[in-house]
């Protein structure tokens, strides 16, 4: 009897959950109401029910995130009966008098940092589950499950601990911690195979729907809410689409697109010639090493 | 759909990074704007050619450099078979991070340069993953372009090979002549060299096929083990009973009815259920992740490894193992570090190096007392508490272990179990 590959992936991942839970004190789960951290949910229902879950949800909100992706988030932790916090980058923003970024193309993406680490301390979290997955992005593909953070929640990829086998070391000093990523081994396709085969439900903007945008530099950004001011070159259109990746709005854009069903979802990304973060990601675009300089500086 | 995790070995002027590039291009796994990224680095470098060797190479220093520095992992997948490529870096001082790489692979690849033959790094690689257990080597002589494609070359660096392998505990061992600058026999075949009659090597990795986790069918090899992660007690009133037993089945086969021994205590129990969320099985295999329940209350806790009764492993205070020193630190006789073998933990002291190894030659060298980073050594090693475990070479799963330092909480050491000492 041999495991098919999405029943391998599955089991490694409830492996690293229970390995937290085993490990930590006060560990957390980071949930945003995307596709993956929604994957995780699913998988520590079936590593810890039928009890509760060993940590909380946590939500970073960037005050700039998708009603759909919050209205979501909201019903899940209520209808699984577990704990949800959420932090909010505009309490920060304004407590800690930071500067937000201004112009064109700004977002608070950056910001979330800030909160993450107050979040963090605030809770004495020694533990921060994430669905980070290594086929994102260059500098995801050298991270370790297992990833340990200085008490100012900086990577060092210089610094990663050897990690053998499925042994996994979590013990560390007061005021580090660990960030893990039970999913580190998934791609994307795999993320949407898992979702079709389990039957778990996703936000609607997932899927096509018809929406006003704006084009800017090519891609379709969200005007929701006002959170992109339209500038005199940016044209506005209304189009089918969905979004590939849900995050802040100011820095995610949408695809064009019929599918409304996943099956459609899952032939249009077999069939993509463009990786998730290269079509909707603007913040990774910003320099070769984007995503290692942000690591570097305590963001997820 | 099934999965095979391998891992590229060889020093950067063997062409590995160009091999993996060459393999996810010719493959179709590299998306356009992946490619138009390290199109436009390439230019930026004046190299004019596009770089492969760039798109593995994900930080800032390791580009800086040209070099790679630690593990990365890619993904893609054919048809046939789902790939991981554990890309790990060849430098002597980096053995470690190898080391790291090797231990979850099911196949080597060890690359050698078609104009250099077997080199000091091939025995190196070769014996690395000798030590960690890899059931399957493919020996990819690479740059076959530079020596005019000659089948004479081929033929001589296999018996070289050959002799050296029968020094190691390898035991499928595949050739293939290649050119991955220029693409010949990585996915597609090479109309350069007609005399190669055997598969290109993505048609071996997509057919190999994989032994190493069968479970079951060799019970001596694959004994039923399942370290204990977690208990979960939900201790609410509708479940105020419930107790099971959480973690992932790490070799072998569980039934219900199964007689089963909890170590280190030696109690005995049998199964009464395995559940995996809210569905009931009636036997698990490796490498499932689930919940058992026994049919009497034992004492458990994470820690303990639960066995079934009529394959036991060793349990043993005193242990031999091949070790990996992964740290700048020097592991010294007398020290004292932290050793996990599956879910347990507990102290140990260093009572002897029995050996060190040379890892070019293979020689033993014995008066050592000390190792430095990247040696590796036979040592002898003494625990506060029994553990429990499998010689190595017969079960990765349960003889593999680490160190950990006390004090810096950093893994400094991988052990690979011989037995009791």
């Amino acid at each position: 009897m041999k495991l098919d590959y999405l029943d391998q992936l599955e089991s490694e991942a409830i492996h690293i959950m229970r390995e937290v839970a085993g490990q930590f004190e006060r560990p957390a789960l980071l949930f945003s109401g995307g596709k993956d951290s929604i994957t995780l949910v699913h998988l520590a229902l079936k590593a810890f029910r039928p009890g509760k879950f060993p940590f909380p949800l946590v939500h970073i909100d960037t005050g700039h995130n998708f009603q759909e992706a919050l209205d979501y988030r909201d019903n899940l932790a209520e209808r699984f009966g577990e704990k949800l916090i959420v932090r909010y980058v505009e309490d920060t923003i304004r407590e800690k008098k930071l500067k937000e970024p201004t112009g064109r193309n700004a977002t608070r993406n950056g910001l979330q940092t800030f909160t993450l680490l107050d979040t963090i301390e605030e809770f004495e979290f020694d533990a921060c589950i994430g669905g980070a997955r290594r086929d994102e992005e260059k500098a995801r593909a050298k991270e370790r499950v297992f990833s340990v953070r200085d008490e100012f929640g900086s990577w060092d990829p210089k610094r990663q601990r050897p990690e053998l086998w499925n042994l996994y070391n979590g013990r560390i000093h007061k005021g580090e911690n660990v960030r893990v990523f039970p999913i580190s081994n998934w791609t994307e396709l795999d993320v949407w195979n898992y979702i079709r085969r389990e039957k778990i439900e996703l936000p609607s903007i997932y899927f096509a729907h018809e929406r006003e945008l704006l084009i800017r530099d090519g891609k379709l950004m969200a005007t929701a809410g006002g959170v992109i001011k339209p500038e005199a070159d940016d044209q506005l259109v209304t189009r089918r689409v969905r979004f590939r990746t849900v995050g802040d709005i100011s820095c995610t854009a949408a695809s064009e697109s019929q599918a409304d069903t996943l099956d459609a979802v899952i032939d249009e990304i077999q069939a993509t010639r463009i990786s998730e973060r290269g079509e909707t990601r603007m913040d990774d675009q910003l320099s070769e090493a984007a995503m290692e300089d942000r690591k570097k500086g305590g963001y997820f | 759909m099934d999965l095979l995790r391998f891992i590229t070995a060889g020093s950067v002027d063997d062409g590995k990074s160009t091999l993996i590039g060459r393999l996810l291009y010719d493959s179709k796994s590299i998306l356009a704007d992946q490619l138009e990224a390290i199109e436009r680095a390439s230019k930026s470098r004046d190299d004019g050619e596009i770089d492969l060797a760039l798109l593995t190479d994900g930080l800032r220093s390791e580009r800086e450099q040209g070099i790679t520095i630690d593990v990365a992992y890619r993904y893609f997948q054919t048809p046939k078979r789902k790939f991981i490529i554990v890309d790990a870096p060849g430098h002597i001082q980096y053995t470690r991070n190898m080391v790291t790489g090797a231990s979850n692979c099911q196949l080597a690849i060890v690359l050698v340069d078609a104009r250099h033959g077997v080199a000091e790094q091939t025995r190196r690689h070769s014996l690395i993953a000798s030590l960690l257990g890899i059931p399957h080597i493919v020996v990819a002589i690479n740059k076959m372009d530079l020596v005019g494609y000659s089948q004479n070359v081929f033929s001589d660096i296999c018996i070289q090979y050959a002799e050296l392998a029968k020094k190691l505990n390898v035991h499928h061992v595949t050739y293939i002549p290649m050119s991955a600058l220029n693409g010949d026999n990585v996915v597609d075949r090479s109309e350069t060299m007609p005399w190669y009659e055997g598969q290109t090597l993505l048609e071996h990795l997509e057919t190999v096929v994989i032994d190493d986790d069968a479970n079951g069918e060799t019970e001596d090899h694959h004994p039923g083990r399942f370290p204990v992660q977690y208990v979960i007690r939900p201790q609410t009133a509708e479940l105020h009973d419930y107790r099971g037993y959480a973690g992932k089945i790490t070799s072998g086969i569980f039934r219900k009815g199964d007689a089963i021994t909890v170590l280190p205590s030696g109690e005995t129990s049998t199964i009464d259920a395995i559940e995996i969320a809210e569905t009931q099985l009636d036997e698990a295999v490796t490498p499932m992740s689930v919940v058992l329940h026994l049919a009497t209350d034992v004492d458990i806790s994470r820690g303990d490894l639960i066995v079934r009764s009529d394959i036991q492993p060793i349990s043993s205070q005193t242990v031999e193992a091949m070790l990996c020193w992964m740290d700048t630190k020097e592991f010294k006789v007398g020290n004292k570090y932290v050793l996990q073998v599956g879910t347990s933990r507990t102290r140990c002291s260093v009572r002897s190096i029995a050996y060190q190894l040379n890892i070019n030659t293979y020689e033993e060298i014995d008066g050592v007392d000390s190792l430095k980073l990247n040696d590796l050594a036979k040592v002898v090693l003494r625990t506060a508490q029994p553990i429990s475990f499998d010689p190595y070479q017969k079960n990765r799963a349960t003889g593999g272990a680490i160190l950990i330092d006390e004090t810096s909480n950093v893994t400094v050491g991988a052990l690979m179990l011989v037995g009791e000492a």
